[in-house]
């Protein structure tokens, strides 16, 4: 995917407008993944995706392609996500806490289904959206989209210690619902 | 601890090595973890279709952006066309201020 963008990055760069269209066009599906996954619903993510293509679109000319496009991309999408998840929240007040339960009990626990990769990854994912936003932005960034700890605080807006904690806690409250120890399980079950 | 021990973060302190090398509950707990960062890994190949529409909704707001652009640049060319073209209409008219009043001023004593 890289050696293919190359070309098209260098013309977008250069004021291409076709080329631009064509990177969108080659990259709209993985935005819109990333994106989905940081705001948890179709209407959102697909606003978010045309924001961040709207800020790369005016920056491209300032991208020094030291690093790939896709991880440009990524870190608009997480910045994008992040106002958005900020506007709705200031509009409804639903944040939940940090430490505050999780919502959703439907994730699978039977050790059967578990056994099986892709119904873990499944469970995996429905764990995510049930994360609170401010944790579940961080996981995905790091986890899945191996973003360096320095670029996820700086997209975020939060400190890299502040990163490094919401990881932690992040990964805790998923193991503990996905992977419960002896003595979580009846905790896990309750939620 | 554990958590962050998967990062590597913690892999240097031997205190928490030491410790996870002889509590066995730590090391179960660790391999949880690990399991669960390889799951989420795992989840980097998987994309999901956006849907019809959002590419063309995209190149639309891309669109949109690029004439807001264009008009503006446009407008502000403009406005340094009409601020030229002031300047050299106030330049033209007081020179030609300066010009009747010098006549006039010459008029002055031949008609003396």
């Amino acid at each position: 995917m890289t050696e293919t963008l190359t070309p098209l990055v260098a013309a977008a760069r250069q004021g291409d407008r076709l080329a631009f269209e064509e990177l969108v066009r080659v990259t709209t599906a993985e935005t819109y993944t990333l994106a989905y996954r940081l705001v948890g619903n179709e209407d959102d993510a697909r606003d978010v995706v045309q924001e961040a293509y709207l800020r790369a679109y005016r920056g491209i000319g300032r991208f020094r392609g030291d690093a790939r496009f896709t991880t440009w991309m990524y870190r608009i999408t997480a910045n994008c996500a992040v106002t958005h998840l900020e506007r709705r929240r200031r509009h409804r007040h639903e944040e939940l806490a940090d430490d505050a339960p999780l919502a959703d009990g439907s994730v699978e626990r039977d050790p059967q289904a578990r056994a099986d990769a892709s119904a873990l990854r499944d469970q995996v994912s429905l764990a995510l959206q049930v994360l609170p936003p401010r944790l579940r932005a961080v996981v995905v960034l790091r986890d899945i989209y191996d973003l360096p700890h320095e670029a996820i605080a700086a997209e975020l807006g939060i400190t890299e210690t502040a990163a490094k904690v919401r990881l932690h806690r992040a990964r805790r409250q998923l193991r503990a619902q996905l992977f419960p120890m002896h003595g979580e399980e009846q905790a896990a079950r309750a939620v | 601890m554990l958590a962050a021990s998967i990062e590597g973060d913690e892999g240097d302190d031997w205190r928490v090595r030491h410790h996870v090398g002889t509590c066995l509950r730590c090391q179960a707990e660790l391999a949880r973890y690990r399991k669960l960062v390889r799951t989420l890994h795992g989840l980097r190949t998987e994309v999901f279709d956006p849907g019809p529409g959002l590419v063309a909704e995209v190149l639309a707001s891309l669109e949109e952006a690029g004439e807001r652009h264009l008009l503006r640049s446009l407008l502000s060319g403009h406005k340094v066309v009409y601020v030229g073209g002031l300047a050299v209409a106030t330049a033209g008219a007081a020179g030609a201020l300066v010009i009747a009043s010098r006549s006039r001023g010459r008029r002055v004593p031949l008609a003396g």
